[in-house]
């Protein structure tokens, strides 16, 4: 009952048209990416996807998965504008856009079960003038103003983790957990892939107290997928491949197809063959910020 | 010493730096190189009191040198993107950024160029560019002065709140709406004009008033009397410059490296 093992592609079968998906990690790190390729390469369509961006969203923009985004940017850091995310939000593609701390404190409202906390963030810019927020004034002596960020609820969020044992209990070893642990408490459902599937005394709690994220009751279900946030990074595991991220980048417009053939159309075994195997993608060093 | 040899990159770090001069113990964020080498000047010359972050989720004792490096930095605390928000939203930061456009409000976008329903070009997204404005000091980096960057009217897309009432709930102001410095590829400016207008502080060796307001999309307010002109970095500073930046990356920053003392 508690063995929570499925496959990358049956974690993308419990998925529907029309879904609104969080996808965990940061622009560049610590991505799904394994599954973000998977359901490119599935028939799902109308996705709404919350995420913190970076080439999943890219991938999946270029896949016609998104009706639409709800995001504070996307990005690639090292290469500022994502050219897939670029062409589609100009050709249309319908945003929620908002401050990085709104998208934070809209996810943690959605966890604290809560219709709304209240911030500051927003006020003065134009992103206030969204009707899809509205404002509160404080109850107290100092009746300032505030806007009421609404609960950004997940129907699933999807994970990318660095360990996990087949229960469910799941570390993020990399130095920043980013927002991973308020989508998941968000989402009806979240479901992880992880580099490496574990024993739960390989698990070396307490010791590794500080990387577990969340209780496994969260979690429904967890595939092992090597390497499965690549081209993103997954330190300390491995360091993302910004030479990888450049050819992806530059796969715009007729040669996206050619990308897509290559590096999404396949299996992961071919994946990570295409991509310079996992002793490649092991010595890839560090990015200098 | 002034050094007339400096290039003009050198003197928009050590402009950068100043905007820092006078802050208490908080954060330093420069996004992009010239801002980052500015924060990491102004820690290791006159204000140590700074912290700096690896601009990636350490914070660091001492500066690191941007591009490849043999060393890695001495880590003295952790600013996870969590601990980041935290932090900015307790007010103790001051930043200096990048922004595509401002305007007189010193309001910003990094959003969209045109119709944010329909743009002409898609940036990055707004980013904690709102959250920042309204939270801690914020200063800006514009390294093409022209009427592109500082526009007329409002920038497309008001990622961060300005001194523009008609934007502010009940006319009141955020309480710690709080904009310090713009230095360009042409001058330095604040908010110190008739309610909070953009205002000239010093134009860079060579520069003339004409050449920033030819460029500029709105008024800019004179100080009382002369000009002074930027200050030239000093033969301290330029050292530190090297030692932060030992592959003259800033070489590449600015088109045609210019040297410091603009050709009139």
């Amino acid at each position: 009952m508690l063995d929570k093992r499925m496959s990358p592609d049956a974690i993308v079968a419990e998925l529907a048209d029309g879904m609104t998906i969080a996808i965990g990690g940061w622009a560049t790190r610590r991505k799904p990416m394994a599954l973000v390729r998977a359901i490119a390469r599935s028939s799902l369509k109308d996705l709404t996807v919350i995420a913190y961006g970076g080439p999943d969203i890219g991938i999946l923009a270029a896949s016609g998965k998104l009706r639409r985004l709800i995001f504070a940017f996307v990005s690639m850091d090292q290469i500022p504008i994502e050219p897939h995310f670029k062409a589609a939000r100009q050709a249309g593609l319908e945003v929620w856009e908002m401050d990085e701390g709104m998208l934070h404190w809209g996810m943690r409202a959605a966890a604290m079960q809560l219709p709304f906390l209240p911030t500051r963030v927003g006020i003065g810019t134009a992103i206030a003038q969204d009707p899809r927020f509205r404002t509160i004034t404080s109850p107290y002596d100092d009746g300032e103003m505030l806007i009421a960020m609404p609960a950004i609820k997940p129907d699933v969020a999807l994970l990318h983790v660095h360990r996990s044992d087949e229960k469910g209990n799941v570390l993020t070893l990399s130095t920043d957990p980013f927002f991973d642990e308020l989508m998941a408490r968000a989402a009806d459902r979240t479901f992880v892939t992880t580099e490496r599937l574990v024993t739960t005394s390989e698990l070396s709690l307490p010791d590794n107290a500080r990387y577990h994220l969340v209780e496994r009751s969260l979690i429904a279900g967890v595939a092992e997928a090597p390497f499965g946030a690549h081209p993103t990074s997954a330190a300390p595991d491995y360091q993302l491949d910004l030479p990888h991220l450049r050819t992806y980048a530059a796969a715009e417009g007729d040669a996206w197809a050619d990308y897509r053939a290559r590096y999404v159309e396949v299996d992961e075994p071919s994946y990570l063959a295409a991509v310079g195997g996992a002793d490649a993608i092991r010595a890839i060093p560090a990015p200098v910020y | 010493m002034t050094d007339t040899t400096a290039t003009l990159a050198e003197l928009l770090i050590a402009a950068c730096a100043e905007v820092w001069r006078d802050d208490p113990e908080w954060l330093a964020t420069g996004i992009t190189p010239i801002p980052r080498l500015g924060a990491s000047l102004a820690k290791l010359t006159f204000n140590p009191r700074l912290m700096i972050t690896d601009a990636e989720n350490m914070l660091l004792e001492e500066p690191a040198p941007i591009g490849p490096r043999e060393t890695s930095p001495i880590a003295e605390g952790w600013a996870p993107y969590m601990r980041t928000f935290d932090n900015l939203w307790g007010g103790r930061r001051h930043a200096l950024v990048a922004p595509v456009q401002i305007d007189r409000f010193g309001q910003t976008n990094i959003s969209v160029i045109g119709d944010h329903a329909a743009p002409k070009a898609a940036l990055l997204g707004a980013r904690g560019f709102p959250g920042n404005s309204i939270s801690h000091p914020n200063s800006f980096f514009i390294p093409q002065h022209g009427r592109r960057s500082l526009v007329a009217g409002e920038v497309d897309f008001v990622c961060s709140a300005g001194y523009n009432p008609a934007r502010w709930p009940d006319g009141r102001k955020p309480h710690r709406l709080e904009l310090r410095r713009i230095v360009t590829n042409l001058c330095v400016m604040d908010f110190g004009g008739a309610d909070h207008a953009v205002r000239l502080v010093s134009l860079h060796p060579g520069v003339s008033i004409d050449e920033v307001r030819d460029n500029t999309g709105f008024d800019v307010e004179l100080p009382q009397g002369a000009v002074p002109e930027t200050a030239l970095p000093d033969a301290g500073a330029l050292a530190v410059i090297r030692r932060l930046d030992p592959h003259d990356i800033r070489a590449t920053l600015i088109k045609g490296n210019p040297p410091a003392v603009h050709a009139m």
